[in-house]
């Protein structure tokens, strides 16, 4: 299965580029998840705000019918430590705000145009992650 | 026509996470372990989406969105203390949990209450970003 999974991970890719092309060139929109829900949240998005609310639902939505017609069942495998969720999803609210942008904002939409910022973010994130996972490996001897 | 690009930019991003495996947290926490048991599925999914979004990119030289309006300019190349500083605090969050935004709002259906108290204080993060951002801004122009 693992030796499955890279190519998974590419269809998944293409479709995810595909949704981001769709919001761009119909909308003329960046495709970031952190940017779509944050101008909801802090009332920056008000003009948006019907556009990104029927992205966010049909964000949610979509898995579930996938999981519903597929009888697959899944699990996020997310720690079961409540203060670590907590905090991190803190974090990753915050960080994405101040930062402008998250994986799929700076990563996907900024990467494919070359934006020096998005690669520098990207690059900056996915090294603090792995800090992170280092350091909690180190601690709790896994995760 | 906005809402319809919207809902179908955001199926097909839940659907290309569902499939990618970038819902699972072990398969997120896995590739930032670059000095463990390394999983490279996440550099596949954020390949594979880059492609049809460098199309896209292409594509919008010369034209409008479908939708009307205009396409995002470039961004200047400014690299402030917030894009720096988000990007650590998102990086340290997504490390710790395993989610970003994107796979947090896909997880929804199925991701429990570990999934809601991350959704949960992620949003709780984006609200109080917008004064960390300010406090940043001002610090920058005092230093």
């Amino acid at each position: 299965m693992i030796e499955l999974d890279w190519i998974w991970g590419l269809i998944g890719g293409l479709i995810i580029g595909c949704g981001a092309a769709v919001y761009l060139l119909g909308n003329g929109r960046i495709m970031g998840a952190s940017g779509i829900l944050g101008g909801l949240v802090d009332g920056t998005g008000r003009n948006l705000r019907v556009e990104r609310m029927f992205f966010v639902a049909a964000l949610v939505i979509a898995p579930a019918i996938l999981i519903f017609f597929s009888g697959r069942p899944a699990d996020t495998n997310l720690t079961g430590n409540v203060l670590l969720v907590a905090i991190a999803g803190l974090l990753v609210g915050a960080g994405t705000r101040i930062g402008n942008g998250c994986t799929s904002g700076h990563g996907v939409c900024g990467i494919s145009r070359l934006s020096p910022r998005g690669i520098v973010s990207t690059l900056i994130y996915i090294f603090a992650g792995a800090m992170m996972v280092v350091g909690l490996r180190a601690i709790m001897g896994g995760l | 026509m906005r809402n319809l690009f919207s809902i179908l930019a955001g199926t097909l991003f839940g659907i290309g996470l569902y499939l990618s495996g970038m819902t699972n947290t072990d398969k997120v926490q896995g590739f930032l372990d670059f000095f463990g048991s390394w999983d490279p599925t996440l550099a596949f999914v954020m390949g594979g989406a880059i492609l049809p979004m460098a199309v896209a990119w292409g594509l919008t030289r010369n034209r409008e969105p479908l939708a009307g309006g205009s396409f995002p300019a470039r961004p200047e190349p400014k690299f402030d203390r917030k894009l720096v500083i988000g990007a650590i605090l998102f990086g340290m969050g997504w490390g710790l949990a395993g989610l970003c935004p994107g796979p947090a709002l896909a997880s929804l259906s199925f991701g429990g209450t570990g999934g809601l108290i991350f959704l949960a204080t992620m949003v709780l993060g984006m609200m109080i970003a917008p004064k960390m951002s300010r406090l940043l801004d001002s610090k920058e122009t005092a230093g």
